[in-house]
């Protein structure tokens, strides 16, 4: 009961939830067969490395500012990367009228 | 001894929710093949993971969590789903092709997952002696103003670059039609 109580506290428990959407976040850019689907995978990624950084900025930093700043520029370029892949997504479809992965096959030799 | 002594256990129960929905949200994610669930689901794991960043004693960032990624990755992957018709294809017939598919996948992100908590649990992380600041937001706001003062006009600028990139490229190919 003691350790449920103190599990907010353990910086173990943060680090395995962050591997556990990673590992989730890879597994999704791999079996997804449309570039949203993988886009989203990805996101996932950027946000199991946040955690990450978080988890040691809380625990183990000596300035905690640096790992809440690098943070949120990570935010930041989530945020440009969501912009210019949707908007490739959108000019893939208007091209080939559809977005799966598979068929964007033009440059394949 | 605590003035509340149930407040502990409330804690413990806030934790283990926004655990739980971190998990099942990425879960969501993943496996359905409707992308509008799947962009759900990512919301879902963002309102989890800025709970987390509460605990970890960053409300700033719990705020800024909802505020972007909420509020403008996946209303964006919203309008783009609204745009494209991105539903993940039938399965098909089982082939050697796609269970290799399957396989790999598999691998990679159980290896993943297995050394990266390996590394975490018996990572001999230091403590440090002392903190420089307390991590608050006036601490982050003078950091951003000093240390950081031109990564941040960087960023600013990757920003403008990026809406105009996609302006750009979401241009081409209208007149087309």
């Amino acid at each position: 009961m003691k350790l449920l109580l103190e599990l907010h506290n353990n910086p173990t428990v943060y680090l395995v939830i962050a591997a556990a959407v990673l590992a989730l976040g890879v597994y999704g850019l791999i079996r997804r067969r449309t570039l949203i689907g993988m886009l989203i995978a990805g996101e996932l990624i950027f946000s199991a490395a946040m955690l990450n950084i978080m988890a040691l900025n809380r625990f183990y930093a000596p300035d905690p500012t640096v790992g809440q700043i690098f943070v949120l520029f990570i935010m930041g370029l989530a945020a440009a990367e969501v912009a210019i892949a949707l908007s490739i997504v959108i000019a893939v479809y208007r091209n080939y009228s559809s977005i799966k992965s598979s068929n964007l096959s033009e440059l394949s030799g | 001894m605590n003035a509340f002594p149930a407040s502990d256990y409330i804690i413990a129960a806030l934790f283990l929710l926004f655990v739980s929905t971190t998990i099942a949200g990425a879960v969501l994610a993943v496996f359905t093949r409707r992308i509008i669930r799947s962009v759900c689901g990512l919301a879902l794991a963002s309102i989890g993971l800025a709970g987390l960043y509460y605990f970890l004693h960053s409300p700033f960032l719990a705020l800024m969590e909802i505020l972007i990624y909420i509020g403008a990755v996946c209303v964006t992957i919203v309008f783009a789903v609204m745009l494209a018709e991105p539903d993940e294809p039938d399965a098909g017939p089982s082939t050697g092709q796609s269970r290799a598919w399957f396989a790999a996948a598999l691998v990679v992100s159980v290896a993943v997952f297995w050394s990266i908590v390996r590394l975490g649990v018996t990572g001999n992380w230091t403590t440090p002696a002392v903190r420089v600041n307390d991590g608050s937001i006036e601490a982050i706001g003078v950091a951003l103003l000093t240390t950081y003062s031109m990564a941040f006009e960087a960023i600013s600028l990757v920003l403008l670059v990026a809406i105009l990139g996609a302006l750009a490229i979401a241009r081409t190919g209208r007149h087309h039609e």
